[in-house]
């Protein structure tokens, strides 16, 4: 048995559990929504301002609708304590980890996909600079956001309030990410600065955080 | 060594006060700032007593992490063993040797690198099990009362000479504020953790926190800083008698702060001591009312 | 701590010794102390809050004891997790899905592949394996033996059972005391946390009775007890 099967399985059923209630995935959708709305309203900038500002309102807006997405990830472990049934198997505690993070990128990435064309209708947007460069800034910052927020959604799970829990330990730690997100997606949009330094500081971002999470998980799983 | 605590704490006092006189007394007025210029005498004291604290924080929490298992203790003990070792050697190697600040020879250098696995096993040994947990909360404490001081006399100072409060692009600013929230989030999870391995959530945190501060730190470099460059080997524009006041003051910070921070430990320990105490002694009341309600129970023989 | 002597042979597979779990101000095990013999039925008995649950949790590895150490067959309980059943109070299954579908899952966190293991241990416990509906609209007896079908999926040689009996009809309890008797019969330990002590009287062969976090007492017989 094992982590890439067990990790799969796990995946599996996580993703036939959601597509069968579907509740969270609907809620994150209307919500997802709702953000951008509320932005329209609350900025209704010219279209070379919008450039320089949508950066900063894409990402919140994602962040906003992934906190939803990551307090979901370990409610279903909690109802009849299914999660107690994945610790006394012998099953790696990494596998459960990497599964709940490829199943938060997948369903945080469907966010980010609606909300894109529906932040580039309502401002407007034409990208000045390199475009396909924003597609490796959304996949590496999408990744920063969810492999660290699944790992503290699992650390709240032990904390009273687990919910308003979350974002005081994510937010914190994902500043530097946030910073470079939305510095690189400002870049490419308005090409007047390079994207190439953010891009990799986003990557060993990414790298050394998902190594912290594998190799503490083991240790917050178990922390009962 | 509870009774040297009153005299400790007196020499503390006598030499905040002597500090306070140095600083707004003998230190001479900056020519360009005025006056105003006197709060670095506690800003950056503060400053770096509170890097220092989080620093032990640091420490201790990887210690404890590793504590958790024989394995991991045997293979943090090497890994810091080989930072150490690394990191002298490389302080002497030609390519290393232009990356560090002019003015700064690398035998001292390489002294402050080798101070790491030093400290790492100085508080493995005299902190074993619990207390390392005990200093990683107290430590974490004190340190984010010396950054909120350092936050807040920071735009007090910055108005009058920047003219604006708060520089959003600097990187020590922005750093600094990102660690103080890191530690915040710290406490605040200790606080509302409600599991019986609090530490163990605590320390993964703190390592997290630690990682953290690099890439903050990388992150703002782009941006232009507005911050003045570090006053100590940095070129050496202090004028040396500034210089002489703000070791001073550093020197009453410290003791300051390991006057509380000490304090703040032996609270801790009896506070532990006391919730043992209390859990050892909480069901035995429930217990023998139980005996008499419920009939399904059994009279101890 | 009082043990008596008074069960005869058989070899001690579980060991605790002086186990403190302590959940801040609250102590849910003082200092347990216990051996515990193989291919034994232990009915482990006591008023809420005396730690049974905990010791259980304890036992299957999911709590980590404050101080003191126990062992499974000499090894610690997260690493003799193979050797170990465990059946808590929920049912530790997913409601949406079906019961061939929950135990596939866990099969597979056991390296166990194909269906005919979980069609078995379905069948060993009552159920038809092709029962389509969801778990969360089981009765509360058939989630019972659906539970202890994910327990025994991987044939463990230790059962800790955590209130099994709650909410279920005499009938259905009685059965499912006949299939832990087989299970005992067959060469298994079990351990059984309940508050239904009389339906396993003639059964368990030892009951473990528990108080404010401690055992103290452990007797061949249900009769000392008192009433039921």
């Amino acid at each position: 048995m094992s982590l890439w099967s067990v990790t799969f399985a796990t995946l599996r059923k996580d993703i036939r559990l959601e597509w069968r209630s579907k509740d969270a995935l609907n809620s994150m959708l209307f919500f997802s929504l709702l953000v951008v709305v509320i932005f329209v309203f609350s900025f209704d900038p010219l279209a070379e301002e919008s450039r320089h500002i949508v950066g900063g309102l894409v990402w919140i807006g994602f962040l906003f609708a992934s906190m939803m997405a990551l307090n979901q990830t370990w409610a279903r472990e909690l109802r009849n304590q299914v999660l107690d049934a994945y610790r006394v198997s012998p099953a790696p505690a990494n596998a459960l980890f990497l599964a709940k993070a490829l199943g938060n990128f997948i369903f945080v990435s469907v966010l980010e996909a609606l909300m894109t064309p529906l932040f580039v209708i309502f401002y407007n947007l034409r990208v000045l600079g390199p475009a396909w460069q924003l597609i490796p800034v959304a996949v590496l910052g999408t990744w920063a956001l969810v492999v660290n927020g699944t790992f503290f959604a699992a650390m709240s799970l032990r904390t009273r309030s687990r919910e308003i829990m979350l974002p005081l330990l994510l937010f914190p730690i994902s500043i530097p990410a946030v910073i470079a997100m939305v510095a690189a997606t400002t870049a490419i949009l308005t090409g007047e600065d390079s994207a190439h330094f953010y891009i990799v500081l986003l990557l060993t971002y990414d790298v050394v955080f998902t190594t912290a999470c594998l190799a503490l998980f083991e240790t917050i799983l178990h922390a009962e | 060594m509870k009774r040297l605590f009153p005299i400790f704490s007196v020499i503390t006092a006598v030499l905040l006060a002597y500090a306070l006189y140095q600083a707004l007394v003998v230190a001479p007025t900056d020519a360009l700032q005025g006056d105003v210029y006197r709060i670095i005498y506690y800003h950056v004291p503060s400053a770096w007593t509170a890097f220092l604290l989080f620093f032990i924080n640091f420490i201790a929490s990887i210690q404890y992490l590793a504590s958790a298992k024989e394995s991991t203790q045997k293979a943090a003990k090497w890994v810091v063993i080989v930072i150490g070792v690394v990191g002298v050697i490389a302080c002497f190697l030609p390519q290393v040797q232009h990356l560090l600040p002019t003015g700064m020879r690398p035998s001292a250098v390489a002294t402050t690198v080798l101070a790491i696995p030093a400290f790492y096993f100085f508080v493995g040994k005299f902190f074993p099990g619990q207390r390392l947990d005990v200093l990683a909360v107290t430590s974490a404490e004190v340190g984010v009362v010396f950054c909120t001081i350092v936050l807040v006399t920071g735009p007090i100072w910055a108005r009058p000479v920047w003219g604006i409060w708060w520089a959003p692009g600097d990187i020590r600013l922005t750093s600094t504020l990102v660690l103080w929230l890191i530690y915040v989030s710290y406490l605040v999870l200790r606080r509302f953790s409600n599991s019986a391995q609090t530490q163990m959530l605590a320390a993964a945190l703190a390592v997290f926190g630690a990682l953290d501060v690099p890439l903050v730190y990388f992150s703002i470099w782009f941006f232009r800083t507005q911050h003045p460059q570090p006053v100590i080997g940095g070129g050496g524009s202090m004028d040396p008698r500034m210089l002489h006041v703000l070791v001073i003051s550093w020197m009453a910070f410290l003791c300051f702060a390991f006057l509380v921070c000490w304090s703040r430990f032996r609270l801790e320990l009896l506070h532990r001591e006391v919730e043992e105490a209390h859990a050892m002694k909480s069901l035995v009341g429930a217990g023998a009312a139980a005996k008499a309600s419920v009939p399904l129970n059994r009279r101890p023989q | 701590m009082p043990v008596t002597d008074a069960i005869p042979q058989g070899l001690p597979i579980v060991t605790v010794k002086n186990v403190i779990k302590q959940f801040g101000r609250f102590a849910a095990l003082r200092g347990v102390t216990a051996e515990f013999d193989g291919g034994r039925f232990h009915a482990i008995l006591g008023d809420n809050g005396a730690g049974k649950t905990t010791l259980l949790r304890a036992l299957a590895g999911l709590a980590q004891p404050t101080q003191g150490t126990i062992s499974i067959f000499g090894k610690d309980p997260e690493a003799a997790c193979r050797d170990i059943g465990y059946m808590a109070h929920p049912s530790l299954l997913y409601d949406e899905m079906s019961g061939m579908e929950n135990l596939r899952y866990f099969a597979g966190l056991y390296g166990i592949a194909g269906d005919g293991r979980c069609e078995e241990v379905i069948r060993a416990v009552g159920l038809d394996p092709e029962l389509a509906r969801a778990v969360g609209q089981y009765s509360q007896g058939m989630r019972q033996r659906m539970s202890l079908a994910r327990a025994i999926l991987h044939d463990p040689r230790i059962l800790l059972l955590d209130e099994p009996f709650s909410n279920v009809d005499v009938n259905s309890a009685r059965e499912m005391v006949g299939l832990l008797r087989g299970m005992r019969d067959a060469g298994k330990t079990i351990f059984v946390v309940t508050h239904q002590a009389l339906l396993l009287e003639g059964v368990a062969d030892e009951f473990v009775w528990m108080q404010a976090g401690q055992i103290v007492d452990r007797t061949a017989s249900i009769a000392r007890a008192g009433v039921p």
